[in-house]
């Protein structure tokens, strides 16, 4: 079922979500792969502040391509989010609402996902052109020496998703492939 | 003797990054056409659909067809009676990748040491192949490799009792276990037997065949054949969200082997299985 979302995430609207759905997500996401993630860990158990406040906000799992002049960013599609699963945990438990990556998640991270109300979406992967055109604007917030893995703001309009796991559990990669299974 | 210049090495492998990043081979493309027809999943379709137009994009606006432009994966063979002149081919080779990266807008994915992690913010240094052979030519290829494909290969040394059985459970297994990690619809380069580094890199170069063309050796051909379609009926499908399209292509490489050994490398592409080619 085709879906229009906002991002931020109200609780409400990522439990009105269901394994299965094609989502399109407008508003304001953010960017965190491999190394911004164990940066915000350590500062998280060095008792700091996070750049970003997590709650009700999606992380999309995206390291882009150098924009062209003129453009806002360069190819930008999802990375495999199971490097992330080591993290993601904590991060669900200070409210972050949505990850966008591709891939398997880890037992610990459903956990996360189910306790908190939050959604694992993914993004075609290896669609860095195509997904790049739904990024509106781009803008470096957080560890800028990280390069491509540093945090950015996006704003994106119709960026289109599917949601893999949904708040109740409900994993798409498990009764998807089972339904072609010949 | 033929003398070839380090500028004129440095100039293709330039060009190599950029056309390799932005255009796939006519195989790819037909791979891709070929299987939106004929995948039985409406998800499966619709992604397949989205890959195509992501070509059409990355050519028409100059935009990677994936952020990860990966690490620049090179075979050069070099003809026997070339010599290279101005410098090391080695770093040819290297300031044409840290320039095709620099000025072609692609991403900078290496980092100097796996250990501290620092990028190198060039993507340079390559993995370059070396191989000796007759005549005048030098010979480059160009695959650069994404990770979230190469992290689900594998290596399996079996033993000589695992036998054709073993190489193909090993195979299914590795394409099982990559499932959506890998972005699939796949490409699967298989080594099979010399030594350990041997397989690892003839399951590398398998993948710079088109997809569209089977081993030489009828048995591996068969083998090939036989595997894609267990691959396709895995039902892990286009982007992992079910289907009839896993893969596009299984390509095996053979070598002699040890008396005592069975060697299997599984190296996993996805579908963006980029490469380029020149002679020179």
């Amino acid at each position: 079922m085709d879906k229009y979302i906002n991002a931020p995430l109200s609780k409400e609207d990522a439990a009105g979500l269901r394994a299965g759905d094609y989502v399109y997500i407008n508003g304001t996401i953010y960017t965190a792969r491999d190394a911004a993630h164990k940066r915000m860990y350590e500062a998280l158990e060095r008792g700091e502040k996070l750049p970003m406040d997590m709650e009700s906000n999606i992380i999309y799992y995206m390291g882009p391509s150098p924009a062209r002049e003129g453009r806002p960013i360069g190819s930008a599609g999802p990375t495999t989010a199971s490097r992330m699963d080591k993290y993601a945990p904590s991060l669900l438990d200070l409210g972050l609402r949505g990850m966008i990556g591709k891939g398997k998640r880890s037992q610990a991270v459903i956990d996360g996902i189910t306790r908190n109300g939050a959604v694992y979406f993914a993004a075609v992967g290896g669609a860095g052109a195509i997904l790049s055109k739904a990024i509106k604007s781009s803008e470096v917030i957080a560890y800028d020496d990280l390069g491509t893995e540093a945090i950015r703001k996006l704003e994106v309009e119709n960026f289109p998703v599917v949601v893999v796991i949904d708040s109740l559990g409900n994993n798409l990669y498990e009764t998807a492939v089972e339904q072609y299974r010949k | 003797m033929r003398t070839i210049s380090c500028e004129e090495i440095t100039a293709a492998v330039k060009e190599m990054c950029y056309e390799a990043c932005h255009y796939l081979t006519p195989d790819m493309k037909e791979a891709l056409v070929k299987a939106r027809e004929t995948e039985e999943s409406p998800v499966g379709k619709q992604i397949l659909s989205q890959l195509e137009e992501n070509l059409e994009i990355a050519g028409a606006d100059q935009i990677p067809i994936c952020q990860d432009t990966g690490m620049a994966v090179l075979f050069v063979k070099i003809g026997q009676d070339v010599h290279i002149e101005g410098g090391l081919l080695e770093d040819a080779i290297n300031k044409g990748v840290s320039l095709g990266y620099t000025d072609g807008y692609l991403r900078k994915s290496v980092v100097k040491c796996p250990i501290d992690r620092v990028n190198t913010k060039d993507n340079t240094p390559a993995v370059i192949h070396y191989q000796v052979v007759a005549g005048d030519k030098l010979h480059l290829t160009l695959a650069p490799k994404g990770f979230g494909s190469e992290n689900m290969s594998r290596v399996f040394m079996l033993k000589p009792a695992d036998g054709v059985e073993g190489i193909k459970n090993a195979i299914l297994t590795a394409v099982k276990d990559a499932g959506p990690n890998a972005c699939p619809p796949m490409v699967v380069g298989v080594g099979v037997g010399g030594t350990f580094e041997k397989c690892a890199i003839m399951a590398k170069e398998a993948l710079t065949r088109p997809v569209n063309q089977h081993s030489d050796i009828p048995y591996i051909k068969d083998m090939e054949i036989e595997l894609l379609e267990k691959i396709n009926a895995s039902g892990i499908g286009p982007g992992g969200l079910g289907g009839t399209t896993t893969a596009f292509a299984v390509n095996i490489n053979t070598y002699p082997t040890h008396i005592a050994g069975l060697p299997v490398a599984v190296n996993i592409c996805c579908h963006v299985n980029r490469h380029s080619v020149r002679e020179l």
